[in-house]
C-alpha cells in the first residue's frame, strides 16, 4: 500500500522508534501520565528500549484503571468461574467483549450492558451524561445489534444542596438530548438522592440491542490484508484532558494547550452512524468492528489486532482531523465521540464506500491487517509505534491491592435500628407514610422521565413507573425482553457482600413481576478509591456476593463495568453495585403492570415480613439513622417466587404485581394505587398475627422476596392453590376499589388518593422547577 | 394504496409511521430525502425526529431536500401530506403551512399522553373523526410551541384551519392551544403530537380501559386511505 512508502524526508520532530533507540535516556513524563515506576519499567522490558512518546501515550491510557481493570480483574474473574454449563446455555458472548450477547430464542439475540460516566457528569453534567449514553449505545452497536432502548441509573447529592440542581438539570437534559435524538426509547432506571453522592454523582447508562444470531459481530482483525478503516466523526481534541500531561510542555506542543476534559457529543452524527453501520453489517462488508470510546484509536487498533491474534500497520496521518494542529500522541488518545473502526476485506472497499457515502459519513483507510504480532503506527514516513498489540490491549498490569476490614464497620453494624422509637398510634403511622411518599427518593420521578421519549420505535411494552422496562423484539411473535436495574447503596454500605446479593435479588424480582423469566445479568460497580484498603474490601465482598448470588439463581453475568475513585477527599461513596437483570417473555402481550386497574380484585401479599428496619427508608428518612444489617435474603425462596409469578402469568391469573422494596408494604400499596388511580382497602391484622410483627414493621419493613399482587375474583381459588402448591406464603390483605378515591388502611388511616398524588407528584418539580 | 414515508438523516419515527400505515391497511413506501422520485405514492408522511440534527432551525434543512421539493410541488396539486412533529416543522419551514414552532414554554423536552380536540374533520387526514371528538395521542417534543402573527391566527381561526387543539393542558405554550393546522385545501396537515404512536393496542397511551391500549392515531391513516380510495 502506498501509505507506507518509505521516502527520505526531513524528520518532523516527532519522537520515533529510531529516536527511542538513539536517545535511550530521554526523560519521559510517565508519572504525569499516571503510570507507576514498575509499570514504566515493564514497558521498557516489553519493548527492549524506552517507549516513544506515542507508545507511552498508548500504554498509559490502556493500562489505566479505566481500560485495564488492573485493580478489579482478579475479582471479576469469578463471574466467569462461578458458572455452570446450564447457566452458559443462552450465553452467546460472555465477558470481555464490548457487551455480552444472550440468545432469546426464535433465532434472535440481545446484547446489553451498563456503564458509568460518573466523573465527566460531575464536571460537565450535560455533555458527561450525553456522551455516557452515546458510548454505551456504540458498545451495543459494535456487537452487530440494532440498539433498541436505553435506561439510566442516577445518584445525586442531597436534593436541597445548592449544587445538586446544576447536576440534576445537566444530567437529565444531557440524557434527554442524546437519547431522544438517537430515537431510542428510555424505558426505565433509577434516581436516588443521598448526600454521600454530593461530590460524586453516579451517572450509569444502560443500552440494549437486538439482532439475529447470524448478525453477531466481533471486535477482531483476523485476516491479513484486510483494511482498517476509521469512520464517523472527525478526530478532535476533546476528551484528552484525563491525561493532562499531553497538553503540557513535555510533549512537542505546537497546538492548542487547554483541552476540554470531557467529550462533546453530537447525537445526530451518532444516529446517522448507527444506520450506516447497520447497513454495512447487513451487506456483509465488515469483518470486524470496534467502537471508539475510552482511549480512542489506541484502544481500537490494539484491541482489534490483539483479539484477532494478528498485527496491524497504521498511517496516523490518514486520520481525518477537526483540528490540524493535533500531535500524534493526542490523536492516539483523543476520545472524540461518534467514531467507529471497521476491518474490511480489500475487495469489499467499493461497497463500503458506497454505503458510507449514502449516509454522508466521512471515512479514511488507516492501514491494514498483517500476519505478524506487531502494531506499527507511522506518522508520515516516520515510525512512532512498534509494539506487540497484546501487551497494550490485554496484558496490562494486574494488582492484588491490599484489603482491610473497615475500622468503622463493627460499630456501624452494631448500631441497629432497634432503638428507634416506633410510631405510637395510628395517626403517627399515617403521618410517617405520607412523609415517606413525599421524600425525593420515593416521590414521583415523572419530572425526569417525561423528558425522555418512551414511545419511539413502537415496541415499548412497559416503561417507568412500572417495575421493569419491557421491549418487544419480534413483531411477528411478540417475543420480548424485560430489563430492570437496582442498587441500594445503604445496604451495601452496611454489608457489601449482602448488598450486592440484594441488588441482584431486587432486579431479578422486578423482572419476574412483569411475567418475564430472568436470564442474564450485567453490572456497573461504583466504588471509591481502590488504593484505600477499606474500599477494596468492600469491592472484594461485593463481587463475591454478586458472583455467589448469580450462581445460586442460575443466571450468568454477561459483562459490565467498574468505576473506581468515586470519592471526594477521604470520603468514598457508599459502595454502589448497580445490577441489571435481563428477562425474556415469549409474548409481551402477557406483561403485568405494577398497579391495579380493576375494581374489586383481591390484593395478596406474597412472602413473609420480618422486623427488618435497618437500612430502611423509614430509618433514614424518618429518623435519619443508618446502621445495623440489611434485610436477610434467601435466594432459594426468591427463585420460587419468580417461578410462581411466571406460572401465574402464563395462566393469566394476575392483574398486577409490584415488588416490595424501599419503604416496604406501605409505599408499595400507595404506588400500586397511584399507577392507575385506583384505590384499595387494606387490612394488616393477618400479617401482624402470622408474622408476629408490629404495625411499623408491617408498613415499613424492607424484608425481601415479597410482592404485592392483585387477582380477579374468578381466579382466586386457582391462584391460592398455585401458591400453596409452590409453598409461597400468600395472604389476602385487601381489595381494590375503583370508586372510593381512597386508600383505606384499616385501623391506621383513610388516605385520599388525590392527597397522596399531590404530595407525591409535586416533589421533583418543587425542587428543580 | 401506497403511502410514502420520507427518511431524512436524523429521522426517528419513520419505521413507526410505516407500521401505522400497514396497520391501517395501506402499503408503506420508504422514500429517501436525497431522491426526488416519490414513487407514485398516493400520500406522503413526513415523520418525526431530528432531521439534520435540528441544525440551523428544526426542519429548516429538510425543507430544502430534493424529496421535500417534490412534496411541495405535488401538494399544490392536492397530494395528501401529513407532517408529524419534526415533519410539521418541515412543513412550516417549507411554507406549506403558516406560522412557526419554538422551544417549549418550560424549556424542557416533554413526552406525555396528550388529549386533543379535533376541530376540523374535513381534511384528508381527519375525515373519520367526529367534529369536536376528544382523542388521546402521545406528544413528545422540545420545540413544539406554535406561534404565528395575529393576522395569521385570525385567518386560521376564521377559515377553520385549526385541525387540533390541546385540551386540559397546553404542554408547550402554543398560541390558541394549537396542536395542528391544515392548509386551505385540507390536503396538508401538520401537528406536533404523534398519531403513529397510538395505532396498536399494547403500545399506545394508557386509557381508562387498559394499559397502553390507546389507538386513536389509527384514524389519521384510515382517513387518508378512505379518501384515496374514494377519489
Amino acid at each position: 500500500m502506498k501509505l507506507f512508502n518509505q521516502k527520505t524526508l526531513e524528520p518532523s520532530g516527532v519522537d520515533t522508534t529510531d529516536n527511542a533507540s538513539t536517545e535511550p535516556d530521554k526523560e519521559q513524563p510517565w508519572q504525569e501520565l499516571g503510570l507507576k515506576q514498575d509499570e514504566y519499567e515493564e514497558i521498557k522490558n516489553i519493548l527492549g528500549r524506552r517507549p516513544t512518546s506515542s507508545e507511552l501515550a498508548m500504554y498509559s491510557v490502556m493500562w489505566s484503571e479505566h481500560c485495564s481493570y488492573k485493580s478489579s480483574k482478579i475479582y471479576l474473574r469469578q463471574f466467569g468461574e462461578k458458572v455452570t454449563d446450564e447457566m452458559k446455555k443462552y450465553l452467546m458472548v460472555g465477558m470481555g467483549e464490548n457487551a455480552g450477547v444472550v440468545d432469546i430464542g426464535e433465532g434472535l439475540a440481545v446484547t446489553f450492558k451498563v456503564e458509568s460516566h460518573n466523573h465527566p457528569s460531575y464536571i460537565e453534567p450535560f455533555q458527561g451524561a450525553a456522551t455516557g449514553v452515546g458510548g454505551i449505545v456504540r458498545d451495543i452497536l459494535s456487537m452487530g445489534a440494532r440498539p433498541i432502548a436505553v435506561m439510566d441509573q442516577l445518584r445525586f447529592g442531597a436534593p436541597n444542596h445548592p449544587d445538586t440542581a446544576r447536576v440534576v438539570h445537566g444530567v437529565v437534559d444531557g440524557i434527554s438530548f442524546y437519547g431522544n435524538c438517537l430515537g431510542l426509547p428510555n424505558i426505565g432506571g433509577e434516581t436516588v438522592f443521598d448526600s454521600v453522592y454530593q461530590g460524586n454523582p453516579l451517572v450509569n447508562a444502560l443500552s440494549i440491542g437486538s439482532m439475529k444470531h447470524e448478525d453477531l459481530k466481533l471486535a477482531k482483525a483476523s485476516n491479513p490484508g484486510d483494511l482498517v478503516i476509521l469512520f464517523g466523526a472527525r478526530t478532535g481534541a476533546d476528551g484528552i484532558g484525563g491525561v493532562s500531561v499531553l497538553a503540557s510542555e513535555t510533549f512537542e506542543s505546537t497546538g492548542p494547550t487547554k483541552r476540554p476534559a470531557v467529550q462533546v457529543g453530537d447525537p445526530f452524527a451518532e444516529k446517522v452512524l448507527i444506520e450506516c453501520c447497520l447497513e454495512l453489517f447487513h451487506s456483509g462488508v465488515v469483518a470486524g468492528i470496534q467502537d471508539l470510546g475510552g482511549a480512542g484509536i489506541s484502544c481500537a487498533t490494539s484491541e482489534l489486532a490483539s483479539n484477532g491474534g494478528k498485527g496491524m500497520r497504521v498511517q496516523l496521518k490518514n486520520v481525518l482531523l477537526r483540528d490540524e494542529s493535533l500531535t500524534p500522541e493526542e490523536i492516539l488518545m483523543s476520545e472524540s465521540q461518534e467514531r467507529m473502526c471497521a476491518v474490511v476485506p480489500k475487495k469489499r472497499l467499493k461497497e463500503f464506500e458506497r454505503i458510507v457515502n449514502k449516509w454522508e459519513v466521512e471515512y479514511s483507510v488507516l492501514g491494514d491487517v498483517i500476519d505478524e504480532d506487531r502494531l506499527y503506527i507511522n506518522w508520515g514516513h516516520e515510525e512512532i509505534v512498534n509494539v506487540p498489540p497484546r501487551t497494550v490491549a490485554h496484558d496490562g498490569p494486574v494488582y492484588e491491592r491490599p484489603v482491610a476490614y473497615p475500622a468503622y464497620q463493627n460499630e456501624l453494624n452494631e448500631n441497629s435500628s432497634a432503638k428507634l422509637p416506633r410510631a405510637k398510634n395510628a395517626s403517627e403511622l399515617a403521618t410517617q407514610l405520607m412523609q415517606l411518599i413525599a421524600t425525593p427518593n420515593q416521590a414521583d420521578k415523572s419530572w425526569i422521565t417525561a423528558q425522555y421519549d418512551k414511545y419511539v420505535g413502537g415496541n415499548t411494552a412497559l416503561s417507568m413507573p412500572d417495575d421493569s422496562g419491557m421491549i418487544r423484539v419480534s413483531e411477528e411473535s411478540g417475543l420480548g425482553v424485560a430489563l430492570a436495574t437496582d442498587a441500594n447503596g445503604k445496604y451495601a454500605y452496611l454489608n457489601p457482600y449482602e448488598g450486592a446479593r440484594l441488588a441482584l435479588a431486587e432486579a431479578y424480582r422486578n423482572v419476574a413481576v412483569t411475567g418475564a423469566v430472568p436470564r442474564a445479568v450485567t453490572n456497573c460497580l461504583n466504588f471509591g478509591s481502590p488504593e484505600n484498603p477499606e474500599v477494596m474490601w468492600q469491592f472484594k465482598e461485593a463481587t463475591a456476593g454478586l458472583a455467589d448470588a448469580c450462581l445460586e439463581l442460575g443466571i450468568p453475568v454477561t459483562g459490565g463495568n467498574v468505576s473506581f475513585y468515586n470519592q471526594s477527599g477521604d470520603v468514598a461513596i457508599y459502595p454502589t453495585p448497580v445490577v441489571g437483570v435481563l428477562g425474556v417473555i415469549d409474548d409481551v402481550a402477557r406483561r403485568i403492570p405494577s398497579g391495579w386497574q380493576d375494581d374489586g380484585n383481591n390484593i395478596y401479599l406474597l412472602g413473609t415480613t420480618f422486623d427488618e428496619l435497618d437500612g430502611s427508608a423509614w430509618a433514614k428518612d424518618i429518623h435519619d439513622h443508618l446502621g445495623g444489617q440489611p434485610p436477610k435474603l434467601d435466594l432459594a425462596k426468591e427463585k420460587l417466587l419468580a417461578d410462581l409469578l411466571h406460572g401465574a402469568s402464563i395462566q393469566g391469573l394476575i392483574e398486577s404485581a409490584h415488588d416490595l422494596s424501599e419503604g416496604g408494604l406501605g409505599i408499595a400499596v400507595l404506588e400500586a394505587s397511584l399507577r392507575f388511580n385506583v384505590g384499595a382497602r387494606i387490612w394488616l391484622g393477618d400479617v401482624l398475627d402470622r408474622d408476629g410483627i408490629d404495625q411499623t414493621s408491617a408498613l415499613f419493613s424492607e424484608s425481601q422476596t415479597r410482592v404485592l399482587v392483585s387477582v380477579g375474583r374468578e381466579d382466586d381459588v386457582k391462584f391460592q392453590a398455585l401458591c400453596d402448591a409452590r409453598g409461597v406464603p400468600c395472604l389476602r390483605i385487601g381489595v381494590t376499589d375503583a370508586t372510593s378515591g381512597l386508600v383505606e388502611i384499616k385501623d391506621i388511616a383513610d388516605l385520599k388518593l388525590e392527597d397522596i398524588r399531590h404530595s407525591w407528584s409535586g416533589v421533583m418539580s418543587g425542587l428543580f422547577g | 394504496m401506497k403511502i410514502g414515508v420520507i427518511t431524512y438523516p436524523g429521522t426517528l419515527d419513520d419505521r413507526d409511521a410505516q407500521r401505522a400505515i400497514r396497520l391501517a391497511g395501506g402499503t408503506p413506501v420508504p422514500l429517501w430525502h436525497d431522491d426526488d422520485d416519490l414513487k407514485k405514492v398516493d400520500a406522503v408522511v413526513l415523520p418525526g425526529g431530528f432531521s439534520y440534527g435540528d441544525y440551523l432551525r428544526c426542519g429548516a434543512i429538510a425543507a430544502k431536500a430534493p424529496a421535500t421539493k417534490e412534496v411541495i410541488r405535488l401538494a399544490a396539486k392536492g397530494l395528501p401530506v401529513l407532517g408529524i412533529c419534526n415533519g410539521f416543522q418541515v412543513l412550516v419551514e417549507s411554507h406549506l403551512l403558516p406560522g412557526g414552532l419554538i422551544r417549549n414554554e418550560k424549556q424542557h423536552f416533554i413526552c406525555r399522553d396528550q388529549k386533543l380536540r379535533v376541530e376540523n374533520n374535513e381534511t384528508a387526514w381527519t375525515s373519520l373523526f367526529e367534529k369536536d371528538q376528544e382523542i388521546l395521542i402521545p406528544l413528545k417534543n422540545g420545540e413544539g410551541g406554535y406561534i404565528a402573527t395575529d393576522d395569521t391566527l385570525k385567518m386560521l381561526e376564521q377559515e377553520n384551519r385549526i385541525a387540533f387543539r390541546y385540551v386540559e393542558t397546553n404542554p408547550n405554550g402554543s398560541m390558541n392551544d394549537i396542536a395542528g393546522i391544515t392548509n386551505e385545501r385540507g390536503n396538508v396537515v401538520g401537528l406536533m403530537p404523534h398519531p403513529e404512536h397510538a395505532v396498536e393496542a399494547g403500545f399506545g397511551p394508557d386509557t381508562p380501559t387498559a394499559m397502553r391500549s390507546g389507538i386513536d392515531g389509527l384514524l389519521f391513516f384510515e382517513s387518508v386511505l378512505k379518501m384515496v380510495v374514494n377519489s
